[in-house]
């Protein structure tokens, strides 16, 4: 098997202002993120010779993309994989431009989810198996507690200190996000506001759940040997995973629901092409899929930051903080920044490649040193995930 | 010999006490509580639950036909006993049939039942009765209506009763109603409908059938006597010269309500389930006309005691805390609809998934023995691909994995427990949790499936099964 490191560059990225963005469709968005990674790129729309996007509950054609930047017939294709949707089209873009059949490629992903007045996800039921009748009423964040009352359970952790050690991360994430511009929420929260919030899926309470956003978030990549003539600091694409899990985890009773198995698979096929052994040492920041606090607990174990169980160690001890060892989520993760789900996987991407440029708007949330970086979106639920790992570094 | 083989009964676990209807209301209120249907509940459901009691223990495969009595079925058109057979897993060849309109349907059953297997027809017939009726609010009915299901299996061998003898009449009359678009029971003044309705049908049967066979009040060891209220039940007794201390089935008002159509084989569910060998019980069942019955208990009555019958499902309750809640239960409010995609249904995979649905049938993998649930073509354990053999799981006891409790998803009976379930054969579920109190929920808690009205997305009803603690 090959390897896709150090065959493409990213050369340019934009990513629209996440929220409610009442007054624009996902046409302005695509359209507001796209110009700004052409501008960044240097490049015109013309220069683009195939596109990539992602996103989950609007039209499912490649015409959403050509549709409202105007392109000139190329090849545009539409890619799925939950809320691993947007990292899906810089992959599908970059093995496109690996295999040297394009120079230059649009990856896109978008999502306007409020638009539909709903309370969550506006689609029906989960992913993998579903059935209207025999899995009714399914919402993301009970899919997630029931891991989160195993972790605990297994652990022996107390519920009540268990919601504390995930509320950390709330807390964490939201500082971050308190210094994004672009995130959806930047506010910071006290351990006291999300301790006594509502509860949305016990033990889940409200900050332990990332909002529905509108956003969108695109990415020029490029042949690596053609990225120079475009910029200095473009960052190389060093490694990708994807783990699509059989999605038993609700049907096989040696599953725990502690372990994320399709972030630790993810994690193993990125780190051998990025030639990772070390990842707590190698890397330097990561954007994680924290779409629940409980998640994000346990991405850190199944990323082999520390060992299974002791992820809230690392919590109290501030590892993953903003000044911390590895930063995790510094510009607010899907906690903060929003998570319009088809868009997510490539704001990671930008916020990586933001730090290791050197751009990260705000120079007291800039990292020092910042070089290699990975991303990981996670779609589907706890047993049925269908997780990707994309890892970016600077350029030598 | 012909007869009653088995017997069983179901009562929703949630009592309202009749004290909080004269809270709601203002002024009195009958003494005791009425058994209320859960939201999720209704006749199937509770013709499912009573014929599973009915069928512990009992091979499923040799019920002939299937009789399900009711006033109160979901459907106008379409047959409520298909249902009731599918979920409790009967054989494909049988004849099922909905007995509906009548508050005597389930007498009317029995004599069907008994017909049928006298005539070589059918060797066993599983009679269900259900209902689930709606008194106007702050009506007597209100008061005294209750949600209750019993089932009989009527057999040709081993009966634990006989029956000697019987009387039917049939009597056009407007005693109590409802016409197609009526969610509440009417009712003529209430001198009227009793004096000439209920009094005279009853003792026209009674008369009858004790001179047809020369017996008097004496010689019965308990009579269980339809009535509409404990009043006209306690005058009736009086009247046909019973005495109520010794000889007199209690008539559950007190602790489930009128339960309609169910209520009369609900009372001699209860009667057989203190019965002793020898003894002679009067049955006598009222609805446009009356049907009496007498049966005498047989040696075999000691092998059908391990059912939770009227009893067992008596002792397993839980207080409904208000009038409101009950209003909400039973939908008799209009809520707003959860900000939440709709609920989807499709006749095409009911019909498709019918065995998953409404057997709970899971597969075992024949190469490495793993059960799992939904049913698979390959494997989860060894990918072996479609070498496996069915199993039931509706009636398997399991135990909660983990759980949560979803306040987002849209039910009304908040927070939706919902649950991975292991089940002690093997094998696992993601399911909801229903008659549960949502903070006693824990890990390891023993479970068992119940089979419940999941929706009505299409204008279909659609039922699957859900744990809840074990009753």
């Amino acid at each position: 098997m090959g390897s896709i490191k150090d065959k493409c560059a990213i050369i340019g990225m934009g990513c629209t202002k996440f929220g409610e963005r009442w007054d624009t469709s996902i046409n302005d968005l695509i359209v507001e993120a796209a110009y700004e990674a052409f501008e960044d790129a240097g490049i015109a729309p013309s220069d683009v010779q195939a596109g990539w996007v992602g996103y989950t509950s609007s039209s499912r054609t490649g015409e959403t993309l050509s549709r409202p930047l105007k392109l000139d017939y190329i090849p545009v294709t539409h890619v799925e994989n939950a809320c691993g949707s947007g990292m899906e089209t810089i992959r599908g873009a970059a093995y496109a431009v690996a295999a040297g059949v394009y120079d230059i490629a649009l990856a896109l992903g978008v999502e306007k989810l409020k638009d539909s007045g709903l309370a969550g996800l506006p689609t029906p039921g989960g992913l993998g198996f579903w059935h209207p009748v025999a899995d009714s009423a399914i919402t993301a964040p009970a899919l997630y507690a029931l891991a989160a009352t195993r972790y605990f359970y297994t652990y022996g952790i107390e519920p009540q200190k268990g919601k504390e050690i995930l509320a950390k991360i709330a807390v964490k994430n939201h500082y971050n996000g308190s210094m994004s511009p672009k995130a959806h929420f930047q506010r910071a929260v006290t351990l006291e506001q999300v301790m006594n919030a509502p509860l949305v899926a016990w033990p889940l309470g409200l900050f332990d759940c990332c909002p529905t956003t509108d956003g969108a978030a695109a990415a020029i990549i490029c042949r690596a040997d053609l990225a120079k003539k475009f910029r200095s600091d473009y960052v190389l694409i060093k490694g990708i995973g994807l783990a699509i899990g059989p999605g038993t985890g609700s049907m096989d009773t040696d599953y725990d629901f502690t372990h994320w198995e399709e972030t630790e698979r993810a994690a193993r096929q990125a780190y051998a092409e990025a030639g990772i052994k070390n990842p707590r040492k190698e890397v330097s920041l990561a954007s994680v899929h924290d779409c629940f606090t409980i998640s994000e607990l346990i991405i850190y174990e199944g990323l082999g930051l520390c060992r299974k169980g002791e992820a809230r160690h690392e919590v109290d001890a501030g590892t993953f903080n903003l000044n911390g060892e590895m930063p995790i989520n510094s510009d607010g993760g899907l906690k903060s920044f929003g998570h319009p789900v088809g868009a997510s996987g490539v704001r990671k991407v930008y916020e990586l490649y933001k730090q290791i440029q050197g751009k990260a708007q705000l120079p007291q949330r800039q990292l020092k040193n910042a070089k290699l970086g990975m991303a990981h979106s996670q779609g589907g639920h706890p047993g049925a995930f269908h997780c990707i790992l994309t890892v970016v570094g600077a350029r030598d | 010999m012909l007869g009653i083989t088995s017997y069983g009964a179901y009562i929703p676990l949630h009592r309202l006490s009749r004290a909080e209807l004269g809270r709601a209301w203002g002024g009195g209120a009958s003494p005791g509580e009425k058994a209320v249907a859960n939201y999720d509940e209704d006749t199937i459901t509770m013709a499912v639950a009573a014929g599973i009691d009915c069928l512990a223990n009992l091979d499923r495969q040799q019920v002939d036909r299937l009789f399900l009595s009711t006033t109160t079925s979901p459907y106008k058109e379409k047959q409520a006993a298909a249902v009731v057979a599918a979920a409790l897993d009967l054989r494909r060849d049988i004849m099922s049939s909905d007995l509906t309109n009548s508050l005597r349907s389930g007498s009317i059953a029995l004599k069907l039942a008994l017909d049928s297997v006298k005539a070589g027809s059918a060797r066993q017939v599983l009679i269900t009765a259900a209902d689930c009726r709606l008194g106007y609010p702050q009506s007597e009915f209100e008061q005294n209506f209750g949600d209750g299901a019993a089932s009989i299996m009527i057999g040709d061998s081993n009966p634990i009763a006989t029956v000697e003898a019987s009387h039917s009449h049939t009597n056009e009359f407007v005693d109590l109603w409802r016409i197609e678009e009526d969610t509440y029971v009417r009712s003529w003044e209430d001198r009227f409908i009793y004096s000439e309705g209920y009094q005279s049908n009853v003792q026209e049967a009674v008369t009858a059938l004790l001179k047809q066979q020369k017996l008097t009040p004496k010689d019965f060891t308990k009579a269980v006597i339809y009535a509409p209220d404990g009043r006209r039940h306690a005058e009736m007794v009086r009247a046909l010269g019973f005495d109520p201390k010794s000889q007199v089935q209690d008539p559950l008002f007190n602790s489930v309500g009128c339960t309609g159509a169910a209520l009369g084989l609900m009372m001699l569910v209860a009667a057989l389930e203190t019965s002793k060998p020898g003894d002679r019980i009067l049955f006598v069942n009222y609805g446009d006309g009356a049907d009496a019955l007498i049966l005498k208990v047989t040696e075999e009555i000691e092998k059908a005691r391990q059912r939770r019958g009227i009893k067992g499902h008596l002792a397993s309750k839980r207080p409904m805390p208000n009038y409101e809640k009950y209003l909400r239960t039973r939908q008799m409010l209009a809520m707003e609809a959860a900000r939440r995609p709709a609920d989807l249904a499709s006749a095409v995979m009911l019909w498709r998934d019918r065995k998953m649905l409404f057997g709970l049938y899971g597969v075992k993998c024949k190469a490495c023995g793993r059960v799992q649930f939904p049913p698979q073509r390959v494997c989860v354990a060894c990918k072996t691909k479609d070498k496996f053999e069915d199993i039931r799981l509706s009636d398997k006891k399991g135990s909660v994995f983990t759980f949560c409790r979803d306040n987002l998803a849209p039910t009304a009976d908040p927070p939706l427990v919902k649950a991975i379930v292991d089940f002690e054969v093997g094998g696992r579920i993601s399911c909801h949790m229903t008659d549960r109190d949502p903070e006693a929920v824990k890990i390891g808690m023993p479970v068992e499936m119940t089979f419940r009205r999941i929706h009505d997305a299409a204008g279909i009803h659609n039922y699957f099964w859900k744990a809840r603690p074990i009753r």
